[in-house]
């Protein structure tokens, strides 16, 4: 057979996109392909580069191993730049001389940084932000600066900026234009992120000309046009890109005025077979720094390639990304700039939020918009602007969401989007596709993955994927049930009375009476905690239904080492207890640590020392403090009235009392309390599950709040109660709670999906309107009562302390684990990848 | 550690069937090697595995639970939960990762291990 020889000249996200694509349309292998690249490493992610600075290991970038293109018969050329092209002999030439001819050239040499000329741009501490080398360069400097400067206030600019802020520098982000993100944001928009990111330490400098870069050999000022100065360490320039032609236009093909390669639709350039993708490609004028449209650009031509009649048009420039923990998008008209279109906008300043709709003219559609502080709207508003879906009757709801108690925004608007949308941008994968991808039974997000490759770029559809799932599935009048997963088609409230009623105590049981096929690490930590609740067993009885953590009775933590977290209840403790602690640290050698819910943590125990360690703590007195459960954590209290002037009852020993009596009690997932003695709550017991706080006359509660990511305060739900009526409430609520909420839902949750919310919940609690209270406390009491120590019971066992093995066949300790020393103690070393 | 040969691949005594608890894992170091070894005891199967998840490069899956996705064996990683299938090695969590499995077969309550010389 003959094949064909493509040749691809620059190995970045592009030119690998191409080669996967091509190989993937070309299954009769026709191609023999070569890949010329100048860095020394294969391709890698430019989108994410910035991570580099909390993970300095290249591999972890890598798009794909030089194994991957060793197995697809890819010749792989790096580190060699390409000099010339010469399309007459269909030959091009690297600079260490080597030669290779072609029948299909695919130019991918993407973009350098440009370097606006400034005077004394030459000194040192000056950088670009591009590739790995350039980071590698700043990293090292950044070590014996202080000060760092951004010039650029561009997306690029902004992603430098949180790196020299990583990198531990007082950071300042200088921009031209009178706004941040120009290309992207109004000045409202502008105005929010800017007040965002200085409120987390970066400066903004806009309308800043810089006229020379002062300092002798290195830089150590900026001087500005307005006569302002900045004084810096180092510099990082971020002011645009340039299209890498040179190549190119030696070889005579056509460039556009100011630089790029010039192609037609089907991206050929002016010589027939010869191509040109992604960041140095001209396309009508327009040159795409997005990664988007340049996977858009491989897919083409591989498509020609191989037959195709595919063509690149326009494309679309929305971007929705998260800069330095805030989201920012903007998307088809940013600006409004069509003729009578119309704007819808909110603020709230507060919070940092700016959403701005762009209305056309008729009033019929959205065109385009902004949103900073919230982009959760998104993917929803794209697909409205990019398949001209007619607005609802109030459009102001596609920003605010509907409004009014109880009602979400849900998912069900994702079916109205016509097949032909894009759902996913980076693999171009369309609504229509995704649904008949779950009509032939890829009905969860990883299997639709594998299938369509649909979220496994930047992933920011997935959420939009999971909609399109759960909504395919409905229409198909397919009940969408809460069910565990693919074992179990019971909620896990049916599943909890299945297992009390039946009198089930064993994992295989349950399975075989109320499921199907061997389970998962979904059902099975699910049913390990079922069975907790309700019988209230050693767990280790059926260690491999346990999850991760509970299976070693220890937090797994990098590097595969655990952390033991000993029960202090209420963050009360003896100097005897405390020297024992630190003892048994010292002696094993463990990185000790306060925790958030007072208590200590002691970090890096090989999973073998865990029952030696344990034994330690339990002759000194000590109990399981379950922070591998999920189970109550730690009560916080403030010390409270004993010692207080200001305390009005005895928080402690009121923690305690709680503390001991919820404590090992397993729930759907943890659960933590707090304790205040006043009402200055230093205890900060609003933002527990369960929170009590002092009042001249008792106690009042509050329920289910949680820090975390999405934090929220505690509701009031008794006021001015005595401790009796505190504990049978929590009682009540608690098991109210461990036998409705599904599966790793903490309390806040759980009362937000409760329909009716806090006051049903106090009917069901204060009322007793289910009539269930009489049972709940006796279950509780139950728990309560058949406590144990899982720890003591470990140590007091040979036969499951014989579990507690690094390796089956050897006392060896795993050699693969490192650590660093970090401070006077030590840490483990970093992922790897 | 005893061994026997039989045309490629070298078989290794690691452990007793005892050892290795029901439907979970265990590891074994064969020539300084890290092996997961699974006593899938629900389907009378037994794997062996990598017991690095090239996700993270951490020796772990020996540590994770095992359960089938539509009848396919797997185990998922303690970590983030990649899960691999046991008898291809495939991820199937949609992940572009792959580990090695190994031979591994029972006799006289013995399991031994097969790996390539």
């Amino acid at each position: 057979m003959n094949t064909e020889k493509v040749v691809v000249v620059g190995n970045g996200m592009v030119g690998y996109k191409f080669c996967e694509k091509l190989l993937k349309k070309d299954s009769s292998r026709t191609f023999e392909i070569t890949v010329i690249g100048e860095e020394p490493r294969p391709a890698y992610d430019r989108v994410h580069l910035s991570e580099y600075f909390t993970n300095p290991n290249p591999d972890h970038l890598t798009m794909a191993p030089v194994e991957w293109y060793i197995d697809n018969s890819i010749a792989l050329h790096l580190g060699d730049p390409v000099q010339k092209i010469d399309p007459s002999k269909k030959c091009i030439y690297t600079l260490q001389g080597k030669t290779f001819a072609y029948d299909h050239l695919v130019i991918a040499t993407g973009s350098a940084a440009f370097v606006p000329t400034i005077p004394g741009v030459e000194k040192d501490g000056i950088f670009v932000y591009r590739t790995i080398e350039d980071l590698d360069l700043i990293i090292s400097y950044a070590k014996k600066s202080k000060i760092g400067a951004v010039i650029g206030g561009g997306l690029l600019g902004l992603e430098a900026g949180k790196a020299l802020m990583d990198l531990g520098l007082e950071t300042h982000v200088v921009e031209f234009a009178p706004r941040l993100m120009p290309r992207q944001l109004d000045d409202t928009g502008s105005e929010t992120l800017q007040t965002k990111l200085e409120s987390l330490g970066i400066k903004i400098h806009l309308n800043k000309n810089t006229s020379f870069f002062d300092g002798a050999a290195s830089v150590t000022a900026l001087q500005f046009a307005d006569n302002s100065r900045l004084e810096v360490d180092m510099v990082v320039i971020s002011a645009g890109i340039k299209p890498r032609d040179e190549v190119a236009a030696k070889a005579g093909l056509e460039i556009g005025p100011r630089g790029g390669i010039v192609v037609n639709d089907a991206l050929q350039t002016s010589q027939q077979n010869i191509y040109a993708i992604g960041e140095c490609a001209l396309h009508r004028s327009m040159i795409y720094g997005l990664v988007a449209p340049g996977y858009e650009m491989a897919e083409v031509v591989a498509d020609r390639l191989t037959g195709g009649q595919k063509s690149f048009s326009a494309f679309d420039m929305s971007t929705k990304l998260k800069l330095i923990g805030v989201d920012v998008a903007s998307f088809g008209d940013a600006f409004g700039s069509a003729e009578g279109a119309t704007k819808i906008c909110f603020e709230h300043k507060e919070k940092g939020i700016y959403k701005r709709l762009n209305i056309s003219a008729d009033k019929k559609h959205v065109i385009g918009g902004i949103l900073v502080g919230d982009a959760e709207q998104y993917n929803m508003l794209l697909q409205m602007v990019n398949n001209k879906m007619v607005l609802p009757e109030h459009p102001e709801d596609l920003i605010l969401g509907a409004r009014g108690e109880g009602k979400s925004s849900g998912g069900a608007g994702v079916m109205q989007l016509p097949d032909e949308a894009v759902v996913c941008s980076c693999e171009s994968v369309t609504k229509g596709a995704l649904c008949l991808a779950v009509e032939e039974g890829n009905t969860d997000i990883g299997a639709i993955k594998k299938c369509t490759k649909a979220g496994t770029g930047c992933g920011g559809c997935v959420p939009m994927v999971n909609d399109l799932i759960k909504e395919t599935l409905k229409a198909q009048g397919k009940v969408i049930k809460n069910v565990l997963c693919e074992h179990f088609d019971y909620s896990r409230q049916e599943l909890l009375d299945l297992v009390k009623v039946g009198g089930l105590k064993k994992y295989d049981e349950i399975l075989n009476q109320h499921g199907k096929g061997d389970g998962c690490e979904i059902c099975k930590p699910a049913v390990a905690s079922i069975l907790a609740s309700v019988w209230n067993e050693v767990i280790l009885k059926q260690d491999t239904i346990q999850d991760s953590n509970d299976r070693y009775l220890a937090n797994l933590q990098k590097g595969g080492t655990y952390s033991v977290v000993p029960r202090i209840a209420g963050g009360e403790i003896t100097p005897e207890k405390l020297i024992v602690i630190g003892e048994v640290a010292k002696k094993y050698n463990l990185y000790t640590k306060i925790t958030g819910g007072q208590r200590i943590d002691l970090f890096g125990a090989p999973v073998h020392l865990l029952p030696d360690i344990w034994e330690e703590l339990v002759n000194a007195g000590f109990e399981s403090g379950h922070a591998y459960g999920k189970s109550l954590r730690t009560v916080k209290s403030c010390v409270g009235s004993t010692w207080c002037r200001f305390g009005v009852q005895d928080s402690v020993s009121f923690a305690i009392r709680v503390e001991d009596r919820y404590k090992g009690i397993r729930s759907p997932h943890k659960v933590k309390m707090g304790v205040s003695g006043c009402v200055r709550e230093c205890a900060e017991a609003q933002a527990k599950d369960f929170g009590i706080i002092a009042t001249e006359k008792g106690w009042n509660l509050y329920v289910c709040g949680n820090g975390g990511a999405k934090p929220q305060h505690a509701l009031l739900f008794a006021q001015d109660i005595d401790e009796e009526t505190c504990i049978r409430y929590i009682d009540l609520i608690m098991m109210f709670y461990i036998k409705t909420a599904e599966p790793l839902t903490r309390t806040a949750t759980w009362l937000n999906k409760m329909e009716g919310g806090l006051d049903y919940l106090k009917q069901v609690v204060i009322q007793d309107s289910l009539g269930i209270n009489e049972q709940l406390l006796r279950e509780m009491q139950l728990l309560v009562d058949t406590y144990h120590c899982e720890w003591k019971e470990v140590v007091e066992n040979p036969e499951l302390r014989k579990r507690f093995k690094t390796f089956v066949n050897s006392t060896d300790s795993d050699a693969e684990m490192a650590f660093e020393p970090m401070r006077e103690m030590k840490k483990p070393s970093n992922w790897t990848v | 550690m005893n061994s026997m040969t039989t045309t490629d691949i070298l078989w290794h005594r690691v452990a007793t069937v005892q050892d290795i608890p029901e439907n979970g894992g265990a590891c074994a170091l064969i020539d300084g090697k890290q092996i997961a070894i699974y006593n899938f005891t629900r389907r009378g199967e037994w794997y062996a595995t990598d017991n690095l998840c090239p996700h993270r490069q951490q020796m772990i899956l020996s540590r994770g639970m095992i359960g089938d996705m539509q009848g396919e064996p797997k185990v998922a990683c303690p970590f983030h939960k990649k899960t691999f299938s046991l008898k291809s090695g495939a991820c199937l969590s949609g992940d572009n990762y792959e580990i090695k499995t190994y031979p591994i077969k029972v006799e006289d309550g013995l399991i031994y291990v097969g790996l390539n010389v």
